[in-house]
């Protein structure tokens, strides 16, 4: 027994009218039937975070989601974030700028998180993001340039310079302790 | 595929999912699904039938019963999600324990997704939205073939991780009575990661006179038992005295005394010190907060 239902979804702006078992989970159908294979899946039951996709613009873990249940709403991968083949996000291009990804492989999850809060705060001190990506885990242990790397890019967005570089480590502290004060947003932007 | 073989239902109203309720067998109901699908995903729960509530109309609100100035109550539907709560300005302002509270619930992708009813009937009793429910006198609002009715939390978990709901009914709402502006409150909880079930919580709800003396105070534990608990005892010891340490060391210190449950997590005489500490904290902190405008 497989019950069916064809549901029209649109991902990263692209409509998509597919026939899926009931039973499908959205992060499996992102994967096997839209080949979008950017959005992994490391535990399956909602703890690690590296399947988070943005449904409806709000954060979400896709293996706890099931494909028909994205019947009529929108979706957006980590596919979804580059403006085009040759420009990163600044999210991304802070990430590769600070080696914010050792494997990876929570990264796709990492970058969805952090869209959605950068969205919400465009100003967040570094525990905010720590507390933010709490639910993301990163087996490399990767998290201190993780952080570095949102806070360049929460820094880059307000700019509103995506493409500028500037060098984060260069205005740490030499007991590595991060991130300095001018990266720490002005209370009366929030 | 990893969740089991099931058909899925995705009813518009109410009524269409107490019908569906009367006549299916082995049906489980859909909320957000942060607890019920990795449970579908490890097959720990094999359904026929799957009732996804998420289009329900009508169970998605956050609004105020008028009572007594000051004092009323915040009525919030089922399919609320809890990120909604958290960013609600009037639970903020009206039911700040449970804004608290539910800051602390999960990880900001699991709220996005979680719902206050879904979490009520998932009924964990570690949950901190089921503490502040048995904290605040919550009372629920169910519906079922024989229409609506109103369940005291307090009577609402039948047995660990059980609702009293009859196999037809689904929670619709919960009703949080407010306790009036410039109460003390606090919940505070100790859990091995962030974003984890609590061990043990504590929610606090304090109220006191012009001359400093508790005339009102909630003391509730989540964690320990099947259900939350509420430190009656604790709570008339606090009546008329003035709060300060060493007689709240006192009075929390009786909560060793607590029957608690020994699991993987904690043996029980670790939460009894849990109990006792956290409980304090809360207490602290509450009063602290006394008069201070939300």
């Amino acid at each position: 027994m497989s019950e069916r239902r064809t549901i029209a979804v649109t991902v990263n702006g692209a409509r998509h009218e597919v026939s899926v078992p009931v039973r499908l989970t959205l992060a499996d159908f992102l994967r096997h039937h839209l080949r979008l294979t950017g959005t992994h899946l490391g535990c399956e039951h909602g703890v690690c975070g590296a399947c988070t996709v943005l449904f409806d613009g709000r954060s979400a873990r896709s293996c706890l989601m099931l494909a028909v249940q994205a019947d009529g709403h929108e979706v957006t991968t980590v596919e979804g974030l580059a403006p085009d083949g040759n420009t990163l996000h600044p999210l991304q291009q802070a990430f590769h700028d600070h080696h914010g990804l050792q494997c990876g492989f929570c990264t796709p999850g990492m970058l969805i998180t952090l869209v959605e809060l950068l969205r919400d705060n465009p100003a967040p001190s570094e525990a905010d993001i720590r507390v933010g990506i709490s639910g993301n885990l990163c087996r490399c242990t990767g998290y201190h340039n993780i952080v570095v790397a949102a806070l360049e890019a929460a820094k880059r967005m307000r700019s509103d310079d995506g493409c500028q570089r500037s060098d984060v480590r260069s205005q740490m502290s030499d007991d590595g302790k991060h991130p300095t004060s001018d990266l720490r947003p002005p209370t009366s932007d929030l | 595929m990893k969740p089991p073989a099931f058909s899925y239902h995705d009813p518009r109203s109410v009524a269409d999912v107490v019908g569906l309720l009367a006549r299916l067998d082995n049906a489980k109901l859909l909320a957000g699904g942060q607890s019920l699908m990795p449970m579908l995903n490890m097959r720990f729960v094999l359904p026929d039938h799957l009732i996804d509530l998420n289009r329900v109309d009508g169970l998605s609100y956050i609004r105020e019963q008028n009572g007594a100035p000051d004092i009323g109550a915040i009525e919030i539907g089922a399919m609320t999600r809890q990120r909604d709560i958290e960013f609600s300005d009037l639970v903020r302002r009206r039911c700040p324990l449970l804004a608290e509270a539910v800051g602390q619930v999960g990880h900001r992708q699991t709220r996005n997704r979680g719902t206050l009813g879904g979490s009520l009937c998932h009924l964990d009793p570690a949950a901190e939205l089921v503490t502040v429910a048995a904290a605040l006198d919550a009372t629920v609002t169910v519906a079922g073939k024989n229409g609506a009715r109103g369940i005291d939390f307090a009577a609402f978990p039948a047995a660990y991780m059980t609702p009293a709901l009859a196999p037809d009914e689904l929670l619709t709402a919960a009703t949080f009575p407010c306790w009036p502006a410039g109460h003390g409150y606090a919940f505070v909880e100790f859990s091995r990661r962030h974003g984890d079930f609590a061990i043990v919580s504590a929610a606090a709800l304090i109220e006191q006179d012009r001359n400093g003396k508790v005339t009102r105070a909630a003391l509730t534990l989540g964690g320990m038992g099947p259900a939350p608990l509420r430190a009656r005892e604790v709570e008339a010891a606090l009546l008329g005295e003035t709060i300060e340490d060493k007689r709240l060391r006192e009075v929390c210190e009786s909560l060793r005394q607590l029957d608690a449950v020994d699991d993987i997590h904690a043996p029980a005489s670790y939460r009894r010190q849990l109990a006792t500490v956290l409980s304090r904290r809360a207490l602290v902190k509450a009063h602290e907060r006394i008069g201070a405008r939300a």
